[in-house]
């Protein structure tokens, strides 16, 4: 075909046009659906004059408000992109009985588990939670920003570079065929030859180094800006909650990086960390990846508790019930949730005494978990119970984590585990506590925080549809599972010959268009809400009593988050300002201290898709060339002394005095 | 270990249950052996004693939910009531309580159903009758097809299993080449196969009957199709079905296990009259490759000193993972361009046949998605990772 083909080789790699996957119809329109759609976007943007707009207030901000609505919105698109996998897997599993295979071949419904595992997780959970935290830790704490502005924006494109080549893997080349964390041997050089696995570990790495530098950022952001008089044992228990994830974030993921550095080095190089022969052993590879991922679970998990504790005290209108056992707990998971990892592979052949003790340190997890579940039960006692739609999602998500949390404890029990491990049971049970947990809680934040975000709550109706939509389409579509797991039903099956499981996949893919209901209203909540925003404009900045910092400031709060740092007496800082009838203060401002926005982070996230698309398709020139591109653009950045600004104190008393008009008008 | 004295909360359990799956085949719920058996009383035991805590917790989130929404004044209200120490110890008491016994329960059970430990009693009647040689099994995951050797029959089988009912059985598992889990619901709890390595398994079967086996860790294309029968036969028709697989087997050569090997699915069940010598040892080394060193050789070596600088001599006849490669035969998980498949073609893989008739797709022209450079009959081209 070439004359020359190691010219070929040298310039692509082992690019060729078959990477392509124009003759895969499903595909085909998925890109045309892309391609038109981007375009309209992109027109959109060019005719309405936006692109300036765009580079100089979004892409480039260092405001940690919207760099917190960037991830967030990163995460709902895609959120799409793996719930369509989901809806794909669930057909398939609904077909293939018999001599009817399905509409999908193996080697295409691999990618698509793998990549529905690997995208919920790193690119909807992670930016979910990292944004939620990015949006209010500074808020609750009274600050004007995050420890380190420039490198929250560089996290923040870090994390879109890793989604991006996920979603590049869609239109050149393949994905990963292994399972959501790549076992060895099976995605070792002999097992997985190609670039599956290749753009799974150059994804990971990227967005981690994203979400390792975000959890730096944070720590130093909460241990040390916090508004005078707010001591640790004030902080608002989101805020400790995003401490303890953090701490977890920077304990663990370098464990991921080191495990996938060494997995790198089985494929590129020849290494033999991973593999069967010549005194490797997969086992490490598993034990290793662990470490990291079990922590990774309470990293999701904790910013949910804190979410839920603060609806569920502003709700009832009265004061989180026992706020230090809540601390307390936060921290005894936090610490626990190192010494549990070895459950997650009972089966490996671990003699018994290293089985149970983590299988009892396991379940002692569920002692603190439930200690919570308690305190927010007793904080709805003898309140004023609103439900609004953040309540509805948190009574939703206690009576459906609870049933989550008991098979949990149950599959921690190593016998038991010995006929569920993975099996649909569990596959039921980590759904249960994902979404039920971590799902419903974002989404609970989200409709929490949006009026605080934009300026209007959300259409009520539409919330309670997408509440209700995902609440029953969670129970349909998982309930099934937990039987089909008793019934023996192992995991990632494409095909099924006793026709009599039937049912009971028809039953979970019924569930799961229930949940495309519901991500079909939440996205209706937006549009809605947009439409009659003037309806629902929050002018006080406080729309539902609530009881720390973010809500003593405007909605949206200003650049500066607050003209003058609060003071704090109390660990419901707000409430007690309203209480002793705090007078907001109409002068004496003066100028503020503001980081400047920077293009550097955003050039550097995409130079890096680029090395890692080179790094996958062995473009070894492409590599060296984007490497040492990021090198200079870091290098060149440290010259950049245009890093801050002073926003004079007119344009303060200018915005102070346009929201001293608004409540003034609402009064 | 007993559990009798949780009896009633078994019982407990049981009913909601039993209520809402009466009907279907809930073989982890109705096993046929021992070790299945208590394997289900700990999952009932263990709902039981949680439900305990968590039944309470959702009556009380329903009932406070009610009766402290804000339309109901009648109820109190005292927004700043947030401590109590007696209600703190009991919040933590009370799962504290539950997991000192859950706890308790699972290290004893975890150290008397221990795969890796011999089988004291036959089912829950009967101990162990002195003497009693268990049957020796010996496994091995395939790419997609499991080998079973029966050491004293001298006889090897392909995707079926047997045993006679009550006598204990001893599995020895390993894998050729990825990590699989060998399950067998109706029989016992699943351990991992693993290449290289060797875990065990102890059970007993206690009725007769055909029950399914299958792997239950992902190893890639031919996953799905993984099936065995295990056969639960009476000591009569357990020495039937040994001579019927040798007279109608022929013999496993070591030439015929490499054919075997080679990646493939959907295997008919085949016997074997006779085995190599010493042909599973050799598969556990990684060494039924001609010219191969054994793994226990270099341990052996290594623990007497090691060869020093004449290692790397060495060094080739250890390499095992290559050998499909090398053979040109498609990795278990390739994808493009390594795979010799387009992007996300329905070709299938390597060894995933499809039987019966082709299922409909709906676009006719690709049909035998002949694509430039690309042969579908003949070896992946070479590795292109290296």
């Amino acid at each position: 075909m070439f004359s020359n083909l190691d010219l070929q080789k040298l310039v692509f790699g082992r690019l060729t046009l078959e990477a392509i996957p124009y003759h895969e119809p499903i595909l085909l329109i998925t890109f045309a659906a892309v391609a038109v759609g981007g375009l309209a976007v992109l027109g959109a943007l060019t005719y309405f004059r936006l692109w300036g707009y765009l580079w100089r207030e979004w892409l480039t901000s260092v405001d940690h408000k919207k760099i917190g609505i960037m991830y967030v919105i990163l995460a709902l698109v895609m959120l799409m992109r793996g719930f369509a996998d989901a809806l794909m897997m669930r057909a398939q599993q609904a077909m293939a009985f018999g001599p009817e295979e399905g509409y999908l071949p193996p080697h295409h419904y691999d990618q698509i588990f793998t990549a529905h595992g690997v995208i919920m997780i790193f690119f909807v959970a992670m930016p979910l939670v990292t944004g939620l935290m990015n949006f209010v830790v500074p808020l609750q704490i009274g600050a004007r920003d995050v420890a380190f502005p420039f490198l929250n924006n560089f996290s923040f494109w870090m994390t879109v570079s890793g989604a991006l080549t996920v979603m590049l893997s869609l239109f050149v080349g393949e994905f990963a065929r292994t399972g959501w964390l790549a076992y060895p041997p099976l995605s070792g050089p002999a097992g997985s030859p190609g670039v599956g696995v290749d753009y799974y570990i150059w994804s990971l790495q990227i967005a981690g180094i994203g979400t390792l530098l975000s959890g730096i950022n944070l720590i130093a952001t909460i241990v040390k800006m916090r508004a005078p008089g707010m001591g640790m044992m004030k902080m608002p228990i989101f805020t400790w909650t995003a401490l303890c994830t953090n701490i977890l974030i920077v304990a663990a993921f370098p464990i991921l990086t080191a495990v996938l550095v060494l997995l790198s080095l089985d494929r590129y190089v020849g290494t033999h960390f991973f593999s069967n022969d010549l005194g490797g052993n997969p086992m490490m590879y598993v034990n290793l990846i662990w470490i990291w991922g079990h922590p990774e679970v309470y990293i999701l998990i904790l910013p949910a508790f804190g979410v839920f504790s603060e609806i569920v005290s502003t709700f009832s209108s009265k004061r989180l019930f026992g706020y230090a056992s809540m601390v307390y707990a936060t921290v005894v998971i936090t610490i626990l949730s190192y010494l549990v990892w070895l459950h997650h592979f009972f089966t490996m052949g671990s003699g018994a005494s290293v089985n149970s003790f983590f299988g009892i340190t396991t379940m002692i997890i569920s002692i603190p978990t439930g200690a919570k579940i308690f305190n927010w039960l007793f904080t709805m006692y003898r309140g004023r119970i609103r439900f609004e739609v953040p309540m509805l999602w948190t009574v939703g998500f206690m009576v459906t984590f609870v049933i989550g949390g008991m098979t949990g404890v149950l599959l921690a029990v190593p016998p038991a585990d010995f006929v569920l491990h993975n099996s649909l049971f569990l596959i039921a049970h980590f759904h249960n506590v994902i979404i039920g947990g971590v799902l419903f809680g974002m989404l609970a934040g989200i409709t929490y925080w949006f009026p605080k975000a934009f300026g209007y709550k959300l259409d009520p109706f539409w919330g309670k549809m997408s509440f209700w939509f995902w609440l029953t389409g969670f129970w349909v579509a998982f309930m099934p599972l937990y039987v089909l797991g008793l019934m023996g039903v192992t995991r990632r099956l494409n095909h099924f010959d006793d026709p009599s499981l039937q049912i009971w996949f028809v039953i979970a893919a019924f569930g799961a268009v229930l949940i495309l209901f519901g991500i079909l209203s939440f996205i209706m909540t937006l549009v809605v809400s947009f439409v009659k925003r003037e309806e629902l404009r929050d002018v006080t900045g406080d729309p539902w009593g609530g009881r720390t910092l973010e809500w003593s400031t405007s909605s949206p709060p200003p650049d500066y988050n607050f003209a003058f740092t609060p003071m704090v007496h109390d660990g419901d800082a707000w409430w007690d300002m309203k209480r002793r009838g705090y007078s907001r203060p109409l002068k004496g401002f003066r100028p503020i201290h503001m980081p400047s926005n920077t293009g550097t982070g955003v050039i550097l996230g995409m130079i890096s898709i680029v090395f890692s698309f080179a790094m996958i398709w062995y473009i070894w020139w492409l590599a060296a060339a984007t490497f040492v591109a990021m090198l200079v653009v870091t290098i060149a950045h440290t010259f950049n002394y245009n890093r801050d600004f002073y926003i004079p104190a007119e344009a303060v008393v200018g915005a102070e005095n346009k929201r001293t008009k608004m409540l003034a008008g609402h009064v | 270990m007993s559990l009798r004295p949780f009896g009633l909360l078994r019982g407990f359990a049981l009913i909601p249950l039993a209520a809402l799956l009466s009907g279907c085949n809930l073989v982890v719920m109705q096993p046929a052996g021992d070790i299945a058996l208590r394997q289900r009383d700990l999952i009932l035991v263990s709902t039981g004693l949680m439900l305990l805590i968590i039944i309470p917790v959702i009556a009380l989130t329903f009932l406070f939910a009610w009766r402290y929404r804000q339309s109901n004044t009648d109820a109190p209200y005292d927004p700043d009531w947030h401590h109590s120490t007696q209600l703190e110890v009991v919040i933590w008491a009370a799962p504290l309580v539950i997991i000192i016994a859950l706890g308790a329960i699972t290290w004893i059970s975890t150290h008397t159903l221990d795969p890796f430990r011999p089988l004291s009693r036959i089912d829950s009647s009967r101990p162990l009758p002195e003497g009693v040689k268990p049957l020796t099994v010996e496994v091995v995951a395939l790419d997609w097809k499991w080998l079973f050797f029966y050491p004293e029959q001298g006889i090897a089988t392909v995707n079926e299993l047997a045993a006679p009912v009550d006598r204990p059985i001893s599995f020895k598992i390993t894998s050729s080449s990825i990590m699989n889990s060998f399950y067998i619901p109706a029989l016992a709890g699943q351990i991992y196969a693993m290449p290289g390595m060797e875990t065990q398994l102890h059970a007993v079967i206690n009725k007769a009957g055909t029950y399914e086996g299958f792997s239950a860790n992902y190893s890639g294309s031919g996953f799905s199709r993984m099936n065995f029968r295990f056969l639960g036969v009476s000591n009569t028709e357990f020495d039937a079905w040994v001579a019927k697989a040798k007279s109608e087997g022929k013999a496993l050569s070591r030439q015929d296990y490499l054919a075997l090997e080679k990646p493939s699915e959907r295997e008919p069940v085949r016997y074997f009259s006779a085995v190599d010598n010493g042909l599973y040892t050799s598969i556990l080394n990684m060494c039924a490759v001609p010219g191969k060193m054994c793994m226990n050789e270099m341990m052996h070596i290594d623990a007497m000193g090691g060869a020093g600088k004449d290692s790397h001599e060495n060094r080739e006849r250890l390499e095992y993972d290559n050998r499909h490669a090398v053979a040109g035969d498609e990795a278990q998980a390739a994808t493009a361009p390594a795979s010799g498949r387009p992007a996300r073609s329905e070709v299938k893989p390597e060894g995933v046949t499809s039987g019966g008739p082709e299922p409909s797709r709906g676009h006719e022209s690709h049909g035998d998605h002949a694509t430039p450079g690309m042969k579908h009959d003949g070896p992946a081209p070479v590795q292109l990772n290296q």
